[in-house]
């Protein structure tokens, strides 16, 4: 049992070791010029160069910053529609469809239209993101509300459960653990989608320093941008994870 | 302990119901008196459900008259508390009409007692086995002021030692706290030592074809000559009595 945990801590970085170290063979042998492949201790110089101007920790919060408006107007719009209309039968017959449709197009082919709509700055961002995001929660949430079990509405009404207390009480809680999943899923694509909307549109975040190294041929800068956002979406992941161990949802992920 | 309920009773009068073309309940009339335990039992699919739906008030009787009077309560087959809710909070639901926070609580740790599972107040069901679970949903539905209790099979997914336990508890359960009990049933065993009286049932369209008083004091156990008897009844009844002849 220690033995398993220790591997299962120790292995993660062994491998992490081992690319870097596969890294550091492929640019020390010169398999591509150094100005398309840098080396490891080049992107640690820039990682230094890029925090000490300050322009690394503005951009983090430029990001966050979008993503987390995008994202929580998306679940604060997209929740409670996915609830109402897996309610209700013929809403979502009329709606589903073009919920689908919206969902299966990537939120890049709105970047035209975000910045003729919302110039530059935050908005066009904040934008592609809630629409990169909305329709995956809001069918997720309809899909589970639909596939309730019957009976928890049967015991509902057997002891009197009506209306907004129905919602709060039975409708949501039975949903929750396919909600907070959904969260997950549709955060993970907000931050592939926030790297991709700040290369137009913006003058600042992790997306336009990539962008800006691209410009500047300082691929150095770009690994170094990349490796901060990859550690970012795994570390936010985490945060939302621990909504999964709240004892009122367990039963969701046990059975 | 308030527990007082004097008025509870089901009439139903003359009720047809069917689906579609498919006709399930003919002409049916039923009077279940103040704490009675009557237990239904019949062949698969001949309408047992549907007879409870119609009690409970969930469907309406295509013709006929149905009469209840008391707050109904039902214990289903499974999975019929909440998953999101500790054991204390689901049984909590069935004291929701008391208003006095005190008295809530205190009616809550008395029926922890009464189905032994102090020790599982703030467990949630997936903690729990299927015994335990169907406990906590009998102290719900006896929670508070409920009257009637409509029970669909609530033993059938439990295994037999386990059943044999579950009606070894609502014996002593309904003994302290008396309820007009509507029991469906396929368990004939289950029949026997729980009923005051055995209704069964024809196959579909479904009618009352015996009803079978067994006045013996329960609780009773399965060696009881009035169960072993009250058995061999039903058995004859639905046509399962091997004496008779299938294997000669």
């Amino acid at each position: 049992m220690v033995k398993a945990n220790v591997l299962r801590f120790t292995l993660p970085i062994v491998v992490v070791i081992g690319v870097v170290f596969l890294w550091y063979f492929v640019s020390y042998i010169n398999l591509f010029p150094a100005y398309a492949l840098p080396s490891p201790l080049d992107v640690l110089k820039s990682f230094r160069e890029e925090l000490m101007a300050g322009r690394l920790v503005n951009d983090i919060i430029a990001s966050l910053w979008r993503v987390a408006v995008g994202y929580v107007i998306a679940a604060v719009l997209g929740i409670p529609i996915g609830l109402w209309l897996g309610q209700h039968l013929i809403a979502r017959q009329a709606f589903v469809p073009m919920l689908n449709f919206f969902r299966f197009l990537s939120p890049l082919a709105w970047i035209p239209f975000a910045i003729l709509w919302f110039h530059i700055g935050d908005k066009p961002a904040i934008f592609l993101i809630f629409m990169a995001t909305f329709f995956p929660l809001a069918l997720a949430t309809l899909v589970a509300v639909a596939s309730i079990p019957s009976i928890y509405f049967r015991v509902a009404q057997d002891y009197h459960y009506k209306g907004i207390e129905l919602l709060t009480k039975v409708t949501f809680p039975a949903v929750l653990p396919q909600v907070i999943t959904a969260l997950r899923v549709s955060y993970g694509i907000a931050w592939v989608v926030i790297v991709a909307a700040e290369m137009v549109g913006c003058q600042d975040g992790l997306g336009y320093g990539i962008w800006e190294a691209r410009n500047g041929l300082r691929l150095d800068s770009a690994v170094c941008y990349m490796i901060v956002i990859g550690v970012l979406g795994m570390g936010i992941d985490r945060l939302l994870a621990q909504l999964t161990i709240l004892p009122g949802v367990r039963w969701g992920y046990e059975r | 302990m308030k527990d007082k309920h004097s008025h509870s009773r089901l009439i139903v009068e003359k009720v047809s119901h069917g689906f579609g073309a498919v006709s399930v309940l003919a002409d049916l009339n039923l009077v279940v008196r103040l704490d009675e335990v009557v237990v239904l039992v019949g062949p698969s699919g001949c309408g047992k459900t549907t007879l409870l739906n119609l009690l409970s008030g969930h469907i309406e009787p295509a013709s006929g008259s149905i009469q209840r009077e008391g707050i109904i309560r039902s214990v289903y087959q499974q999975d019929g508390l909440f998953p999101w809710l500790t054991v204390s909070e689901n049984i909590s639901i069935g004291l929701r009409s008391i208003a006095d926070m005190k008295q809530r609580k205190h009616e809550l740790l008395e029926l922890l007692q009464l189905i032994h599972m102090e020790d599982f107040a703030n467990h949630y069901p997936h903690q729990l086995s299927g015994g335990m679970r169907q406990r906590v949903e009998l102290a719900r539905v006896l929670a508070g002021d409920s009257d009637i209790l409509l029970m669909d099979e609530p033993f059938s997914a439990l295994d037999y030692q386990a059943r044999h336990r579950m009606r070894r508890e609502l014996n002593r359960l309904l003994e302290k706290r008396p309820r007009t009990v509507v029991f469906v049933t396929h368990d004939i065993e289950e029949a026997a030592q729980l009923a005051d009286r055995v209704l069964v049932l024809s196959k579909r369209p479904a009618t009352i074809c015996r009803e079978l008083k067994i006045s013996a004091r329960r609780p009773r156990d399965l060696t009881d000559p009035a169960v072993i008897e009250a058995m061999a009844e039903i058995l004859k009844e639905l046509g399962l009595n091997t004496s008779d002849g299938i294997d000669t």
